[in-house]
Formats: C-alpha cells, structure tokens, sequence
C-alpha cells in the first residue's frame, strides 16, 4: 500500500514561502514524476514528504494515516538520493543491508533479504566491494537496493540520474521504469528532465515556483497543457510561442504551436532558415518568419534544407493552442 | 633528454636543503651517542673517559627509569584519551548552528597559543593551588577541604593541564573531518531508520577515522617529550611521582651533572619512541591509506 495525500502543506523557510498551500493525491502503485525547472521546490515537496523537513502547515497523510509529524523512519518510505548517499567504508553487502540492520532483522534474514535486492539489480559479484571501486551505474543500483530491502510504502527518487552519462541514463530509466513494473509499489520521482518524466511517469506534477501548474498523464499534459508555462516545458524542441496581430487573428493572445506540427510547404507563413540541425532523423529548423517571428520547425527525415533558404510553412488548425491574457489555456 | 637533465639538476639544487637537514639531525644524534658511551660529568671536566654500555646499565637499572617509563605512557595515553574523546564532543558541539560560531571557534582554538610554562603556571597558581586556587575556593564555598592536586594527584594533575592545552587542536582537526561529512548520507540514514547514535556510531565514527588518527600521530609525536608542564609544576615529584622520561635525561644531565648518563637517557627514549611509533603505524596506520 502506499497512498500519500497531501492537503493544504506548505514550506517557509525564514520569511520565504517555498511552497505556498499545495493539495496533491497520490494513488497506490502509481509512478508520480515531479518535474519543474532548478529551484521550483520539487525537492522540497519531495523532502517534506521524506519527513526530512518539516512542514509549515497542513497535513500529510500516507496510507490513511497522519503522518504529518512522524519521523523519516516511521513514514516507510525509501529515498534515492541525487549523490546516491552509500556509505563510504561500508561493503556494498553492508550498504544494502544497513536499514535491515537498524530495524534489528535476524541475520539470516539480513542475508536473504540482500541476495534477493542483489539479484534483482545485476550486484551479486559485486557484493563485497566498496562503493568506491564501483561505477556510477552501479552505486546508482546499490543506492536502490538498499531502498528495496526495506520494502517501503513508496520509493522516493530525488533527481537519482542527473549524475550519469547520457548513455547509462537512458539504460537505468528503463531499469527503473522496468522495476516498477515488477515491484507495482508507488514511485515518487523528481526531476527537471521533461523526457525523464514522459517516458517513465504514470502521472506528472508540474511544478512552478512551489505552485502545481497542472497535474495529469503525460499525454494529457502535451496534448491539453492548461497554461503556458505547462506548454513549454513539456515537449522537445520547446512550443513556439506566437504573440501580437497574427495571435489576435486567431482571437487569443499567445498562439501556441508545437515544432512537431508546423508542415513545411504551402501555408501562409514565408520565412528564412537562420538554423538548421541535421539529426539524420529529424531536422531541426530555425525559420524567421516576418510579422510573426523566430520559429522552431522539426521536420522528420531529411529534406536537404539548410540555411538562408525561403520556405513556406503551414500550421494546421487543429493542432493550434491558444492561450488568454492571463496564460490559461482557452 | 632535457628532463634527466633538469632531474640532475634538481637533485643538485635541493641538495643543500637535504644535506643541511641531514646535518642537523644526525650531528646532535652521533654526539648524544659519543657521549653516551663517555664518563663524562661536568663537575669533573676534561676527564671523560670511554665506559662502554655502563651509563645505559645504570640508566636503566636506576629505580626512577620504571617509574619514568610508565609516567611517560599513563601520560601520552591520558592526553590522547581526553583531547580525542573530549575533541569528538566539542566538535560535535561546534559544528551545530548557532550564532557568533566564528568567533566561538578562534576562541577554542585559544589554549593552543599558550605557551607550556605559561598555561602551567596559570593552571598551578591559580587554579590548583590548595590555597589560592580557583579549585579550592570552590571546594571552600562548597564547605569541602580543599584538594592539593599537584601533591595529591600530580600525574593526573599534569595531564589535565597538558590536555587543555591540546584539546583544541583535536577539536580543529575533528571538526574540519566533520564538516565534510555528507549532509545526503546522514539523512539517508535517518531514513534508514537509525537512531542518533547509530548514525554516529556507523556513519560519524568511520568518516572521523583518519582524523583521529593524524590527531594521535601527531600528538603523540608532541607528548612524548612533554617537559615545560613537569618543569614548571612539579619537578617531577613527589618523589617519581611525575616524572617522565625527558625529565629524567633532565635530572640525570643537568642536575646530577651526568652527561654520559643523561645521553644514555637520552637515546633510550629515542628507542622508546620508535617502538611507540612501530606500534601506533601497525595498528592505525592504515587508516591513512585511502
């Protein structure tokens, strides 16, 4: 079980109001992903629910019960931490087994425990080493075992991949996405990656300085973002923003449009390439469009374009987002 | 080429440091030696004449050598206890948030830029003496019989004071150790469920390691020649009572006027020290690899 409601919680540190009121459902097995840019409070939220600070008001509940003041240890919840926290100069055997330890858990059960969380995550051979004789995928998995031994209401993840290489990042979010899979507990994952968060998330939170934008499945979130500022933060390249005369023809005041959809030929936008990013599969456009403006274009494949070319560009209808003056979603 | 050419050189250019070095060391080293093995009083001068290991015999059959070799351990092990023990507490103290923790922290480190015969001489008149002491106003005011510590206990009396004066300096070293200390790991711990001595006992305690063991290395180096505190105090009495092996090469030298024998005394303890050493190497010394 691992339901965590938060209802009214909020975070002042001094006379900075970090979080300002914030309700937020967490359901049984879900993988939640906190996502917002550096310094929104995700961290924070994701401390404040850890208990390793403590909340200003409100009131958090995980499984039903007030858990508002209880101790870190109490909540069973497991944390990943960004720099992984492995204790130093204990063997990777004695790393994993450390909270076993701490709840008093006889031996053999200890050792049962660590072989299973070891088999799971490709450790066996590694079992007696430091940490620091071991990569950083593997201190990453260390880390995570010692959060499955505990078996815990919900894993916390706090930023846990932003310390690997692009490569081993894409091979452990699927070893996450893949555990939680297998585990079904629920998962809280913070991150400022906006692909971290569509890819492994059942449910994204979106947060902006402490406040939640909007909270929804990832498709929801790109298909219906309810503001602007949901608008630009997910999706890759970002959305074009279109303001002024040609946003009031539309009768909005931002005319949103993603790269992705923008077709290229026809239309009635002419402009010039400033940019074009050759992928081999996509390619990325920079087009100045006069009385419009710089807009991002992504056309699949390669269509042999490249810079100072004119072109004519076409955004269908259906595939435009208006937005009001106040940036919510029309 | 060029780069055994500049080794050359280099080798030439340090050269005199070394050798200077060298020199300094090993000059006082093979005279102490010459005389250790020469008659040689200094109220009898220019009648030196070779004894062989006679001076090292009556050194060490001498009734004070036992009394002075176990002084000199019960002291640099009572020093090491106190400023370790007590360091890891203030430490712990300091490294809390508090305000004006700047200045709290030039103030510790105070007692350390005392000097020996100074702090000494504070402790002796004016906080242990039976009659003027700070100690025995107390004990008055508390209507106890004042305590004589320098007669009464004057080894103990003597480590207290030699404590204090280094105390702050394992506290600095500690503290610095503890300020390193990951902030994600003790959390991590906590979440782990581990009480506040568990995280020190598992957590604080290994990351302190070597810490502690440069503070015992280094220290230990310092308190095997403790020497101003005994001067200054006790005179290494009553009786052996305080004295310690530097004192004794003192006493035997000096104010029994026995070169020879004070030589003797003096290379003994060289000895003495370089066990002491073997030991501690053997039994900490690898916590000072990685």
């Amino acid at each position: 079980m691992g339901n965590i409601t938060l209802s009214a919680v909020t975070k002042t540190f001094g006379d900075v109001n970090v979080i300002p009121p914030l309700d937020l459902e967490i359901n049984d097995g879900e993988f939640v992903v906190f996502v917002g840019p550096s310094g929104c409070g995700k961290s924070t939220l994701l401390r404040l629910i850890a208990g390793l600070e403590d909340i200003s008001s409100g009131k958090i509940t995980i499984d039903g019960r007030d858990a508002t003041d209880a101790a870190p240890a109490e909540r069973r919840l497991a944390m990943v931490f960004q720099s992984y926290a492995l204790y130093p100069h204990m063997s990777v055997r004695k790393n994993i087994a450390f909270p076993l330890k701490m709840a008093k858990l006889p031996q053999a059960e200890q050792d049962r425990k660590v072989e299973n969380a070891a088999r799971i995550l490709n450790l066996t051979n590694y079992l007696d080493r430091r940490p620091g004789q071991l990569s950083g995928g593997q201190r990453q998995r260390v880390a995570i075992g010692r959060a499955i031994v505990r078996e815990p209401a919900a894993f916390l993840f706090d930023e846990p991949l932003s310390n690997l290489d692009a490569s081993l990042r894409v091979t452990m979010r699927q070893e996450i996405s893949e555990l939680h899979q297998s585990l079904k507990t629920t998962m809280i994952y913070v991150t400022h990656d906006q692909v971290e968060a569509m890819t492994m998330a059942d449910k994204i939170v979106v947060l902006n300085a402490g406040n939640i934008e909007q909270v929804g499945s990832p498709l929801e979130l790109y298909h219906r973002p309810r503001n602007l500022f949901v608008a630009g933060f997910i999706g890759s390249p970002k959305m074009n923003f279109i303001t002024g005369a040609e946003a009031a023809k539309h009768g909005c005041t931002t005319l949103g449009i993603r790269p992705e959809h923008i077709e290229v030929g026809g239309g009635d936008w002419e402009g010039v390439i400033g940019l074009a990013e050759h992928l081999g599969s996509d390619t990325f456009l920079k087009v100045e469009v006069a009385g419009v403006g710089n807009l991002t274009v992504r056309v699949p494949g390669e269509r042999g374009l490249h810079h100072g070319q004119t072109i004519r560009l076409h955004a269908p209808a259906d595939k435009l987002y208006r937005f009001g003056p106040d940036g919510l979603a029309l | 080429m060029a780069t055994e050419h500049s080794r050359t050189a280099a080798r030439l250019m340090v050269s005199p440091a070394v050798i200077l070095l060298f020199l300094w060391m090993i000059v006082p080293l093979g005279m102490t030696i010459y005389f250790s093995f020469l008659r040689y009083n200094l109220l009898m001068p220019g009648m030196e004449s070779w004894t062989g290991f006679d001076n090292y015999y009556y050194f060490l059959v001498q009734p004070a050598f036992g009394a002075a070799l176990l002084n000199t351990l019960l002291l640099v092990g009572g020093v090491l206890l106190i400023t370790v023990v007590g360091g890891i507490l203030l430490a712990l103290l300091l490294d809390q948030p508090f305000k004006g923790q700047g200045i709290v922290r030039v103030m510790v480190i105070a007692p350390f830029f005392v000097m020996p015969t100074v702090s000494a001489l504070v402790w002796k008149n004016m906080f242990m003496n039976p009659v003027n002491g700070m100690f025995a106003h107390l004990a008055k005011t508390l209507g106890l019989q004042p305590f004589d510590f320098l007669s009464q206990a004057p080894l103990a009396s003597i480590i207290l004071i030699v404590a204090w004066s280094w105390l702050p300096f394992a506290t600095l070293i500690l503290l610095t150790a503890l300020q390193s200390l990951d902030r994600e790991q003790m959390e991590a711990a906590e979440m782990d469920g581990a009480s506040w001595m568990n995280r020190f006992i598992y957590l604080t305690l290994p990351h302190l390691t070597r810490s502690i063991t440069v503070v015992v290395l280094i220290q230990t180096i310092f308190l095997l020649s403790v020497f101003a505190e005994i001067l200054v105090t006790t005179n290494g009495g009553p009786g052996t009572a305080s004295t310690n092996l530097p004192y004794l090469v003192y006493q035997q030298s000096l104010l029994n006027y026995d070169v020879g024998g004070g030589s003797a005394g003096g290379i003994v303890a060289v000895i003495l020290a370089n066990i002491v050493a073997f030991f501690l190497m053997r039994m900490i010394g690898k916590n000072l690899e990685s």
